[in-house]
């Protein structure tokens, strides 16, 4: 595999990365190690897991973190209910033989186990290995990434009642971050890492074609204009790729095909998405920045 | 040690020392990685050979610009490679400054308001407690900083996602524990268990303000923050002056010394002006509104001197306001006699602050710890 058949498959399957990102990407799958992506939100992080996924035709495991996920929700969890049932129905039948402890071992089998997405991902069986997408990884807590660490440093997992699961092929793991706090050393350590920036004028203009194909590439062009010039007015939050492709299908819905100040105006709330953000942009009115988004796209 | 140019081995490690050399923190592991990359892409072209780098060697957004610097200068050959790791020297710069300057501010030194009954026993700690940082030497400086350790900030408890064993027999049952329980009954699930909501500390977030005007107590309340992130994990702490420098990794090792004097180089505009509502908004945008700040306790140590917009700086602290749990100000100047927060930026402030409180001496460093964990 070269670095070029990355980027093009990345394109095939839509998406287009620029070239840091298909080193970074490439390397990942070469050197079988996780990458970790941080980046604001919107600029297509997530999404990266999922094409990858589209392309190698794996499957695509994702674990969203939140605060508080523990090894019951995050690797497995017995199944109570059923062990419950299935020790009223050992007792009614009068079926146990070996006394307490073969119950036990009945109980702590495969057969009750409950795969949460880590040890799907270690488990999977035939196939390409999958693409496993741990998403916002800093939302979770400490004592959570020190779990982590220990999967993706061994690819196993050991349940304590059964044994070690070892990945025979260990999955291609993609993990992100919103840099809402500093993900541990530890774990960047075991990683590759690449900050994904927002896409320059003409990438964007293609993200957004690519996309959304329905929308003009006037249209395309001007929306790509428009929202560069919003990430350099210094918002709460600048809009992302995502945003740029929704605005653009949002006017094409409303059957333009060209930007103007009274479209901007009734379709700003799918690009900003502060209160205070949209009275920025408003304050020196929208005439004039569609205008220059006009000759920017021009160009 | 000179190794020829030609050993490609020798230019990578030489060239992982040089990042070292320029600050960035490169484990070991990652030299072997980032070999290994480099004879993934071929290393023939000298941009994928940066992007490799870049992937395996650096790890924050912040060190980006360094290792641009050091790539441009070791691969275009500007600089030879550096061969040997340089002995780093830390300058101590707040230490270096303080006996000179920093004239006491306030003469009335409150130890006078201790009844003198109440201290039987002579004890510098109980004289150290209530003097006013701006008037304290070096030595002293240095003992209150050990007293800080002892303060243990934490913040207020909340209520976590996570769920431990109750011993109440009340809340969510632990269907997990009964199974394992009911096994030792015959299967016979007699006894029920449950569990409750966990409790956690609240992250607690420092910005200490490092202008000249607040430069007698900054020193010492950079050594609370430094005590701070020390004692506990969640502990974020930002210098705050013209610009926004977060210092958390700096203050994080042990040795006080050491972690005041990389502070110190990582702070360029020490003792500069202040321009808080530029300040806390960079601390909004980059870090506080995306997830640092929510839920947390925020404390602003700052005199409100601010040569900034008043009205940015309102803006900025009702967006702190309304993610954060608390928002504490502490105000060494508010322990004097007859102070009124006059001074535009604190005027602005005020509305959106929670908790007014000095921290102008050990004493109310304490009671700050309380309102902390309250």
């Amino acid at each position: 595999m070269q670095l070029d058949d990355v980027s093009r498959a990345l394109a095939d399957h839509g998406y287009l990365a620029d070239e840091g990102l298909t080193t970074a990407i490439f390397l990942a799958l070469e050197l079988r190690r996780p990458l970790l992506l941080e980046g604001e939100a919107g600029v297509g992080k997530t999404e990266v897991a999922k094409v990858l996924a589209r392309w190698t035709g794996a499957e695509l495991i994702r674990l969203q973190c939140y605060e508080g996920i523990d090894v019951a929700q995050a690797v497995y969890e017995w199944d109570y209910s059923r062990q419950l049932l299935h020790l009223r129905a050992a007792e009614a039948t009068g079926e146990v033989t070996g006394g307490a402890e073969a119950l036990e071992d009945e109980l702590y089998s495969e057969r009750f186990l409950v795969r949460r997405p880590l040890l799907q991902a270690l488990t999977q069986g035939d196939g390409p290995p999958p693409v496993l997408l741990i998403d916002e990884v800093d939302r979770a807590d400490d004592e959570f990434e020190a779990f982590l660490l220990e999967i993706l440093a061994e690819y196993a997992v050991t349940v304590p009642e059964l044994g070690t699961f070892r990945a025979e092929v260990p999955p291609v793991v993609i993990i992100t971050s919103n840099r809402t706090r500093d993900v541990h050393d530890a774990l960047k350590r075991r990683c590759l890492y690449h900050w994904v920036e927002h896409p320059d004028f003409d990438r964007e203009v293609a993200i957004v074609r690519l996309r959304a194909p329905a929308v003009s590439e006037t249209l395309a062009r001007q929306v790509s204009a428009a929202t560069e010039a919003f990430r350099g007015l210094g918002l709460y939050k600048p809009p992302g790729v995502a945003e740029t492709i929704d605005w653009a299908m949002a006017l094409h819905a409303l059957g333009r095909s060209e930007l103007d100040a009274g479209a901007v105006d009734v379709t700003l709330g799918t690009v900003l998405k502060y209160r205070e953000d949209q009275e920025r942009a408003r304050r020196d009115g929208l005439a004039p920045l569609v205008a220059a988004a006009r000759e920017r796209a021009g160009s | 040690m000179t190794a020829p140019a030609s050993a490609p081995e020798h230019v990578l490690v030489g060239f992982v020392r040089s990042l070292r050399r320029a600050g960035l923190a490169v484990p070991v592991g990652s030299t072997v990685v980032f070999a290994e990359a480099v004879a993934a892409v071929g290393g023939t072209d000298i941009r994928q050979v940066y992007w490799a780098g870049r992937t395996t060697l650096v790890t924050r957004p912040e060190d980006v610009a360094v290792y641009d610097r050091v790539f441009g200068a070791v691969w275009r050959g500007l600089t030879p490679v550096v061969e040997s790791i340089a002995t780093e020297t830390f300058t101590l710069l707040m230490d270096a400054e303080d006996e000179a300057d920093a004239p006491p501010t306030e003469e009335d030194d409150d130890d006078g308001l201790e009844g003198p009954t109440l201290v039987v026993r002579f004890s510098p700690h109980e004289v150290l407690r209530h003097k006013d940082f701006a008037a304290y030497s070096h030595a002293e400086l240095d003992e209150a900083h050990r007293l800080m350790a002892d303060l243990h900030l934490a913040g207020a408890l909340r209520r976590s996602r996570r769920r431990r064993p109750s011993r109440h027999s009340r809340g969510h049952p632990d269907v997990r524990r009964t199974v394992r329980h009911a096994l030792r009954t015959g299967g016979e699930a007699l006894e029920r268990r449950y569990t409750e909501p966990d409790e956690r500390p609240r992250r607690v977030v420092l910005l200490c303000d490092v202008s000249g005007s607040m430069e007698p107590y900054a020193r010492a309340l950079l050594r609370f923050a430094h005590a701070a992130v020390v004692g506990r994990a969640r502990v974020e702490a930002f210098a705050l002056g013209t610009r926004l420098t977060r210092i958390t990794r700096e203050l994080s090792s042990r040795d006080p010394d050491t972690a005041m004097g990389q502070a110190g180089l990582a702070v360029a505009d020490w003792s500069g002006g202040t321009r808080l509502g530029e300040g806390l908004r960079r601390f909004n945008d980059q870090w506080g509104v995306r997830g640092m700040a929510r839920g947390a306790v925020v404390v602003i140590l700052s005199d409100g001197w601010d040569r900034g917009d008043p009205d940015e700086l309102a803006e900025q602290m009702a967006r702190l306001h309304r993610v954060a749990h608390r928002v504490v100000w502490v105000n060494p100047l508010k322990a004097s006699p007859g102070y009124e927060p006059l001074a535009r930026g604190m005027a602005a402030a005020l509305p959106y602050v929670d908790e007014f409180v000095e921290g102008h001496s050990l004493a109310s460093l304490e009671v700050l710890g309380q309102v902390i964990s309250r």
